[in-house]
């Protein structure tokens, strides 16, 4: 037996002594004590590196501290919390933020749909396709925020200049109030739109052929089957992709901060950026951790949602 | 209105045509204006083809702008992170895929809704933190949030590779004598190495194009990634948009090779391993 062992162990010290054969008792106590040995680590860096400074931020939340002026912090009570939700200011970035999720989700859903519903009646090249689709989506918020400022630029921007050589007036893309709302959700819409294609495209392709057979033989016409067969099957999966970015777009900070940093004036600040202004330029620490922990709360809100919905897809 | 089924087919290619065009031109426009001469780059009206190419610009990417040494941090940083996140999530993984743990799904969630946080609200106690302890303005800081960051996503995408290699494999090898652990490292492991790969490259390209943390956390030319980096390009009066194109290029390029190489598995991987096909 114990001959056996060592044959097919690394570590013949170990194997020296050998276990009797397990009772399944303590065979389940050795697989919990791997199972947390194995676990806790790795719950420990999220403990240490998300919820304790979120649970900090909680505490900070209800305290008068700035991280500049230092000293002591103060209890203040729901005070930032009253603060932040009557602020006007606060209201209007919810709007501006609104506006940009709605705006930027509903296009790059309708665009990532159509293209992938285009995609998945060829036959041919369809993986090359996909793959060319899907640059933008990898590329850093960096690279694409920086790129479309050069772009979108009013002088010798291409945008503009393709728009003169059409004959087309100038449009001051990012320096106008209106204007510079359109070219986040423009942008946003360039980087995200293949993401609702792939996983669109995956839906589409996980419909099963003999429907659409069935579906013909009963003479049944492209938009009927589009309505009775496509969208049903594939409308879970893209509700999914639909939250996943509305999470991600409302959390999104970088892209404005690269493209337009909140302005002109304020009219593409989003509710991340002005928590952004709010802690490092305003230095209202508290205030900050208020705002924070209040849109902590709406993107637990979101992602309690999609868990929901991922729940249902993997129990069908 | 009724098409031919011919020309409906027509209409279809030419109209994912000019989608496709759409999409890839800014790609395309980066990649020429990083080989522009200056004066084309700034050129009104736009000059798309006939231009003179030149590689000034990608000589002071890696010359004279400084830039290398934020690229090499960043391999570092993207690297090390990346090799802690699936030393901590790939064990932890296997252990949710086979052990009745308690709570498990409520655990799994918690878990993925860690890493939907918005950044800018983590990133000031996170701050706070670091000054605390000094790790503000260290790679060192930066490889654990970014661990922290890629944990999540490790766990949910490597428990469904683990899902699908068969328990059986395992028992089958304790009833050789082996222990639990033994018959982990020896028969399911080797057969998940082509998940952790992937895995592991996803999670590359996300510590490699995080932005926020970056920005916050670090603020020396020593120890800055790309990212805040090439951003960082922009800040003067003049901007030099032929080098933002070609570090651009630079700092893509990896990327789309990396992403290209895990294509079967990207509807996993930019889901955080949520949605699995």
């Amino acid at each position: 037996m114990s001959d056996r062992v060592s044959l097919t162990t690394d570590r013949p010290g170990r194997a020296a002594t050998p276990k009797p054969p397990a009772p399944v008792r303590s065979r389940r106590l050795t697989d919990r004590r791997l199972a947390v040995a194995f676990i806790a680590p790795a719950l420990l860096l999220l403990l240490g590196m998300s919820v304790f400074p979120l649970l900090w931020a909680l505490y900070l939340s209800f305290t008068d501290y700035s991280a500049t002026r230092g000293g002591p912090a103060n209890f203040v009570g729901f005070g930032n919390y009253t603060a932040i939700l009557t602020s006007a200011q606060v209201h209007l970035r919810a709007v501006t933020t609104l506006v940009y999720v709605v705006g930027a989700v509903t296009l790059q859903t309708v665009l990532g749909f159509t293209i992938a519903y285009l995609i998945s009646r060829r036959t041919r090249g369809r993986g090359l396709l996909t793959t060319l689709f899907l640059v933008p989506m990898m590329l850093s918020p960096v690279v694409v925020g920086l790129f479309w400022r050069f772009m979108l630029d009013a002088q010798f921007g291409v945008v503009n200049s393709m728009l003169g050589s059409l004959g087309l007036g100038q449009v001051e893309w990012l320096t106008r109030q209106r204007t510079a709302l359109i070219s986040l959700i423009v942008v946003d819409t360039w980087q995200w739109t293949p993401f609702i294609m792939l996983i669109a495209l995956a839906g589409l392709t996980a419909v099963p052929k003999y429907l659409y057979e069935a579906a013909s033989i009963d003479r049944a016409s492209e938009w009927f089957r589009f309505r009775t067969i496509t969208l049903p099957l594939v409308w879970p999966l893209l509700l999914i992709a639909v939250l996943f970015r509305a999470i991600e777009a409302f959390r999104l900070f970088d892209l404005v901060y690269i493209l337009t940093s909140g302005g002109p004036g304020v009219s593409t600040e989003t509710l991340s950026f002005h928590v952004y202004k709010v802690a490092f330029l305003g230095f209202n620490t508290g205030t900050a951790s208020a705002y924070g922990i209040l849109m902590v709360l709406v993107v637990i809100v979101l992602t309690q949602l999609y868990l929901r919905y991922l729940n249902k897809l993997k129990e069908d | 209105m009724r098409f031919s089924v011919r020309g409906r087919a027509v209409l279809e290619v030419a109209l994912l045509s000019v989608l496709a065009v759409v999409m890839l031109f800014p790609v395309l426009w980066m990649i020429e204006t990083s080989l522009k001469e200056n004066r084309d780059v700034y050129a009104v009206p736009a000059k798309l083809f006939n231009f003179d190419v030149t590689l000034d610009h990608y000589r002071d990417v890696f010359v004279s702008s400084g830039l290398s040494v934020a690229f090499l941090n960043s391999v570092i940083v993207a690297g090390a992170s990346t090799v802690l996140a699936t030393v901590l999530g790939v064990p932890a993984a296997w252990a949710y895929s086979r052990f009745a743990v308690k709570a498990k799904k409520d655990q799994l969630f918690f878990i993925l809704s860690t890493r939907f946080m918005p950044p800018v609200v983590v990133v000031i106690p996170i701050f706070l933190m670091y000054r605390y302890i000094g790790l503000i303005d260290s790679a060192l800081g930066l490889i654990l949030i970014y661990t922290a960051f890629n944990v999540p996503f490790t766990i949910w995408m490597m428990k469904g590779f683990v899902d699908e290699v068969p328990a059986e494999y395992e028992d089958a090898a304790m009833l050789d004598g082996y222990t639990r652990l033994q018959a982990f490292r020896k028969f399911t492991l080797p057969l998940l190495v082509p998940g952790i790969a992937a895995t592991a490259v996803f999670a590359l390209i996300f510590s490699w194009n995080e932005f926020v943390f970056a920005i916050f956390l670090t603020s020396s030319d020593e120890v800055r990634t790309a990212p805040p980096a090439i951003a960082g390009l922009i800040g003067g009066t003049t901007v030099d948009w032929g080098l933002v194109a070609a570090s651009s290029v630079v700092f893509a390029l990896p990327v789309l090779i990396f992403a290209y190489l895990v294509r079967k598995h990207l509807v996993a991987g930019v889901t955080l391993g949520a949605v699995r096909r």
